[in-house]
C-alpha cells in the first residue's frame, strides 16, 4: 500500500487502519531514531513514542487533513524532534558501536547468511554505523534520511525546512566525511 | 580540488549510497505491539494472584479493561478478545505500576488510582460502577441506594443487570453491593460464594448481615446522637450495643426521630422502594 492510499484509509476508519501504518513505518522509524541517537534503548522507545504520539495526533486531524498527510515525511519528523528533544536532555554522549552488537541490534558476522554478498561487512557496517554517529549533526541528520530511510530530497526538504540544493551539498558533505573517516580507519588497521 | 584526491571507499562511494541502508536495522518484535496496546488498539493479559485464585488481567494504555477469573489463561484470552473485539497479547505479568495499585485496591486502598478502558460501555453502566467505588471496604449497601444514589430511583433491576456485567469486578467493587431485601444475592466472578468469600475477607460477616435483615433489622440507629446508618456504616458500627437501635425503614426510624446519617445517606433507599 503506498502512501497516499494509507492515508485515504486512515481517513476514513483510523482504529482499523492504524495497525498497518505501525507494521509498514516502526522499522524505519526504529532505524531513523538509531542512527540520529546510536543508542538502542532510546531507539526503541522513541519509536514507540513517536508513533504512540503520531495515533494521538491523527486522532485529533479533521479527516481532511489526514488525507492530505505524507505520512513517510511527517513520521520522520515525528522521530527526528524526539530525538533531538533526547539529545538536549541528555548530557551524556551515546556510545554508539558495541551496545548495537551487545543489543543484537547490528547482526553480528555471519557471511554464509549473506550469499549474494551485497549487504556490508558486519566489521565495516559497525564503523560505518560509529563513524556516522560522530558526524556533526548537520551532516548527520539529512544523511541518515536520505540515505539510511532513503527520504526524496523533496521529502526530506520537508522534513527539515531547508532548500533542495543545500541538504544536496550537506549529504555530499556528510558522505565524503565518512569516506575519510572511513579510510582514515582502514589505515590505523593496516598500520597496527 | 582537494576533493578529487580524497581516498574512495566503496563503502561510501558516491554512488553506491545504499550502503548506508545496511544501517537500517529492524525494530525488535515488541515495539509494533507495544505501540498498538499503549494506544488502546490491542490489549495484554496476564495473571495475577488473589485469594479467590488466578485473575486474568486485561488492559491497554487507557486503563484495565478486564478482570476475570479463570484456570485457564488460553481461554480467558479468547473471551476477551471476543468480548473486546481487540487482539490480545498474553503478557507474563502486570507491569509493575498497574501490578502495585491492583494489589493496594484488592487490600482495600480506595485512594489508588486504576485507570479503566471502558469504551463500547453505556453511559448508565460507568455511572453505576463510579457509584459502587464509593462503597468503603467492609460496608455493603443495596442496589436500591445505588439506583437512587445517581439519580434513577427506579432502575434498581437495571442497577443488578449492570453490576452483572462488570467488567473489572474486584477493582470496581460491584461485591459491595446486596440485594434490596438485604440478602447478599448474584455475583458475577465466580458465583455468590466468591462473593461472600470476598465480603468476609473484608471483615463483614454475610451470615450475621442476612439474618438481621430478615428479622427487619434493615437500618441500624445509634439512640445517643439519633442518627440512622446502613448497618455496615462504620458510625453504626462503632455505635456500642446497649444504644444501637434497629429500624425497618427509614420512615419507621424518622418518626422515632432519627436522622439518616450523612456518609452513608440512607434516604436512598426509601426513594426505592
Amino acid at each position: 500500500m503506498d502512501d497516499t492510499e494509507l492515508a485515504h484509509r486512515l481517513a476514513r476508519d483510523l482504529d482499523g487502519t492504524f495497525e498497518t501504518l505501525v507494521r509498514a513505518h516502526v522499522d524505519r522509524c526504529h532505524a531513523i531514531a538509531l542512527r540520529l541517537t546510536g543508542n538502542p534503548h532510546d531507539a526503541e522507545e522513541i519509536a514507540q513514542d513517536a508513533l504512540v504520539r503520531a495515533y494521538r495526533a491523527l486522532c485529533t486531524y479533521e479527516p481532511e487533513r489526514i488525507r492530505e498527510l505524507r505520512v513517510r515525511p511527517w513520521l520522520a519528523t515525528i522521530v527526528l524532534n524526539l530525538c533531538r528533544n533526547r539529545a538536549r536532555t541528555r548530557t551524556l554522549p551515546s556510545t554508539p558501536l558495541d551496545p548495537l552488537v551487545e543489543a543484537g541490534r547490528e547482526p553480528r558476522a555471519d557471511a554464509a547468511s549473506d550469499p549474494a554478498g551485497e549487504a556490508l561487512r558486519t566489521a565495516d557496517r559497525e564503523r560505518l554505523a560509529a563513524h556516522l554517529a560522530a558526524l556533526p549533526e548537520r551532516y548527520r541528520i539529512p544523511v541518515v534520511l536520505r540515505h539510511v530511510d532513503d527520504l526524496s530530497y523533496a521529502e526530506l526538504s520537508a522534513v527539515l525546512g531547508r532548500p533542495e540544493g543545500t541538504l544536496k551539498a550537506q549529504v555530499h558533505r556528510g558522505l565524503a566525511l565518512l569516506r575519510v573517516a572511513m579510510a582514515g580507519t582502514e589505515r590505523e588497521e593496516l598500520s597496527a | 580540488m582537494t576533493r578529487t584526491t580524497r581516498p574512495t571507499h566503496p563503502v561510501v562511494a558516491d554512488d553506491t549510497p545504499g550502503s548506508l541502508a545496511a544501517l537500517a536495522a529492524p525494530a525488535p518484535e515488541h515495539v509494533a505491539d507495544d505501540v498498538l496496546v499503549e494506544v488502546g488498539l490491542a490489549d495484554r493479559m496476564a495473571p495475577c494472584p488473589s485469594p479467590l485464585g488466578t485473575l486474568w488481567i486485561a488492559w491497554n494504555g487507557r486503563g484495565v479493561a478486564e478482570v476475570e477469573l479463570a484456570t485457564d489463561g488460553a481461554e480467558a484470552l479468547a473471551r476477551h478478545e471476543e468480548r473486546s473485539g481487540r487482539r490480545t497479547i498474553p503478557g507474563d505479568a502486570l507491569p509493575a505500576h498497574l501490578a502495585d495499585a491492583v494489589a493496594r485496591r484488592l487490600a482495600g486502598e480506595r485512594r489508588v488510582r486504576i485507570p479503566l478502558d471502558l469504551r463500547g460501555r453505556t453511559e448508565f453502566e460507568i455511572a453505576v460502577w463510579t457509584k459502587a467505588l464509593e462503597i468503603p471496604r467492609g460496608e455493603v449497601r443495596p442496589y436500591g441506594w445505588i439506583a437512587a444514589e445517581i439519580g434513577r430511583p427506579r432502575a434498581v433491576r437495571a442497577v443488578g443487570t449492570a453490576l452483572g456485567h462488570n467488567p473489572v469486578p474486584l477493582i470496581v467493587p460491584c461485591h459491595r453491593v446486596v440485594r434490596t431485601d438485604g440478602s447478599i444475592g448474584q455475583y458475577s466472578l465466580g458465583g455468590p460464594g466468591n462473593k461472600r468469600t470476598i465480603l468476609a475477607a473484608e471483615g463483614l460477616d454475610p451470615d450475621a448481615l442476612e439474618d438481621a435483615a430478615r428479622r427487619g433489622a434493615r437500618l441500624s440507629g445509634s439512640t445517643t446522637t439519633h442518627i440512622v446508618c446502613w448497618p455496615t456504616c462504620r458510625h453504626a458500627r462503632r455505635t456500642q450495643d446497649r444504644y444501637r437501635i434497629a429500624f425497618r425503614s427509614l420512615r419507621e426510624a424518622a418518626a422515632a426521630g432519627y436522622r439518616p446519617c450523612k456518609v452513608c445517606r440512607p434516604t436512598a433507599l426509601e426513594a426505592a422502594a
